[in-house]
């Protein structure tokens, strides 16, 4: 495990020998009186997952939708591959945490509609959801409405539409925070296959340390509001074993402990 | 319902009273109640006649034209308040008081304003069925999830699409029910307008046959508009429920 202090994040952020996919400078942010989030310096290391934690309330959604051009910042400045942004774009998917599926459409046309706004044709965007219904696991539902289908499918459908779009990196809202937990594991196991396949760029936000400590290669911690960077953690844990072993690991119990020991005290 | 063990189907009540209704028709009591068997052979013979069809023809004109305003206005000014605050604290108090005003009351001022004619009609179909669109629609709006629009905004939709494809789609429950309130309000709204206008369509009859005491054919012509009335809820009520079934379930 690396533990990097605030202090030296700046200069430690950029772990040796990967790019930089998203980069976030002084970002601000006030909701009229309320500041949510206080000079954020960040920088996300392209085909890596980075977790975005902390206690509830502390800007953890709102700085990933200042990523994604859902909110604009009160200051500040976001960079994705070099580009300052000033809205969403095709470079960048969204994961919500209420999945966001249309009740009247089928998973079909849900996981291609980031394709059908672009205006691709009907048989075209269909080869591609098609691919990805696959790849999360959901052949054979095409033809359903969201309404048939568990929580824990629906966000899959929510997943298959965000890689279909082809984006380089995905923003994810706690994903998993409506789905059971025992579908919950499984889908992180997925999500892990799925970021090892997929060589994209994926920023994720979790207020659950546990899913934070075994998703991701490098740990965000923010403060209570206003939201500031208190910690940046790394967690070396041999991805190669299974599941099973990860969740067993000591290096992997260590460092949920020690990220409890850090937020235990913003719980009330 | 159940009775003596029986499970009695719901149209069973419609018949008892029919039942009643014919009864006290024959024993000839009230002038004002005719046999009910009378005045389903009057209506029968009624729809036949050249003055019912084209007073059925000038009515449902008028009730066609107010309620393709209503429904057109009523969704505009729904959506519109639903988006935007101002919009919906400037106008909202006044969608409030005229849902729930005895509009009937203006029909004559608006007589003054638009004539003896079908305009006034068409105009009262309108005030009768627009606000209950209006608080509808606006309520389907305001109900839209905020995570369907940034779903939307994030995908890359211009602001047509986000409304055609999404907004619309996600409130489409809401605005059919307003609309088939609407509806039915309208129907009150043609028949109320034409009655005080007094010369044209189906309230011109409805002033005939009252003032005549010709009580078959004017309960010949009360039950053909409660049927046509009727029919019309129940056709948009189907395609709510079709609606539903995709849209309901969010």
């Amino acid at each position: 495990m690396r533990n990097i202090t605030a202090q030296a994040a700046t200069a430690a952020a950029v772990p040796a020998g990967s790019d930089v996919a998203v980069e976030v400078r002084g970002i601000c942010k006030m909701y009229n009186e309320v500041e949510a989030l206080r000079g954020i310096d960040l920088d996300f290391p392209a085909g890596k997952l980075t977790t975005l934690l902390g206690p509830s309330g502390c800007g953890k959604t709102t700085l990933l939708k200042i990523i994604a051009g859902l909110i604009p910042a009160t200051s500040g400045e976001v960079r994705v591959n070099g580009k300052a942004v000033t809205g969403p774009g095709p470079e960048r998917a969204f994961v919500f945490q209420d999945f966001a599926l249309m009740p009247w459409a089928t998973v079909m046309r849900n996981v291609g509609f980031g394709l059908e706004l672009k205006g691709m044709g009907k048989n075209e965007r269909q080869a591609i959801a098609q691919k990805y219904i696959a790849e999360v696991g959901l052949s054979g539902f095409e033809n359903k409405y969201p309404h048939e289908l568990s929580g824990g499918m629906r966000q899959r459908v929510g997943l298959a539409r965000a890689f279909a779009v082809n984006a380089d990196v995905l923003l994810l809202d706690e994903p998993f925070s409506a789905v059971d937990e025992q579908n919950r594991r499984k889908f992180q196991e997925d999500l892990l296959e799925l970021v090892e396949k997929e060589k994209k760029t994926f920023i994720f936000v979790t207020h659950s340390i546990e899913e934070a400590v075994y998703c991701s290669d490098r740990i965000v911690i923010l403060s209570r509001r206003p939201g500031r960077i208190a910690q940046i953690i790394e967690p070396e844990i041999d991805r190669t074993a299974s599941p099973d072993a990860i969740r067993r690991d000591q290096g992997y119990l260590d460092t949920v402990e020690e990220i409890w020991q850090g937020l235990k005290h913003y719980v009330d | 319902m159940t009775m003596f063990g029986y499970r009695v189907p719901m149209m069973a009540s419609l018949l008892v009273w029919c039942f009643i209704w014919e009864l006290v028709g024959r024993s000839g009591a009230m002038f004002l109640v005719p046999p009910l068997s009378d005045v389903l052979v009057a209506a029968v013979a009624l729809v036949q006649t050249g003055t019912w069809q084209a007073a059925a023809i000038t009515t449902l004109n008028s009730f066609l034209v107010g309620m393709f305003f209503a429904i057109t206005v009523g969704i505009a000014v729904g959506v519109l308040m639903g988006r935007s605050t101002t919009a919906d604290n400037l106008l909202g108090i006044w969608v409030n008081i005229f849902v729930s005003a005895p509009l009937s009351a203006l029909v004559p001022v608006l007589m003054i304003l638009f004539g003896m004619g079908e305009t006034t009609v068409v105009v009262t179909v309108f005030l009768f069925a627009v606000w209950i669109i209006v608080l509808d629609t606006r309520a389907g709006i305001q109900g839209v999830p905020p995570s369907l629009v940034e779903m939307g905004r994030s995908y890359g939709a211009s602001p047509w699409t986000l409304y055609g494809k999404i907004i619309f789609l996600a409130a489409l429950p809401e605005i059919l029910a307003g609309i088939r309130l609407g509806v039915v309000r309208g129907v009150k709204g043609v028949v109320i307008g034409q009655l005080l206008v007094a010369i044209i369509g189906y309230g011109e009859l409805f002033e005939l046959y009252s003032r005549n005491f010709d009580m078959v054919n004017f309960w010949a012509l009360t039950i053909i508009l409660f049927a046509a009335a009727m029919g019309l809820s129940a056709l948009i009520e189907n395609i709510e429920k079709r609606v539903d079934y995709y849209a309901g379930v969010r």
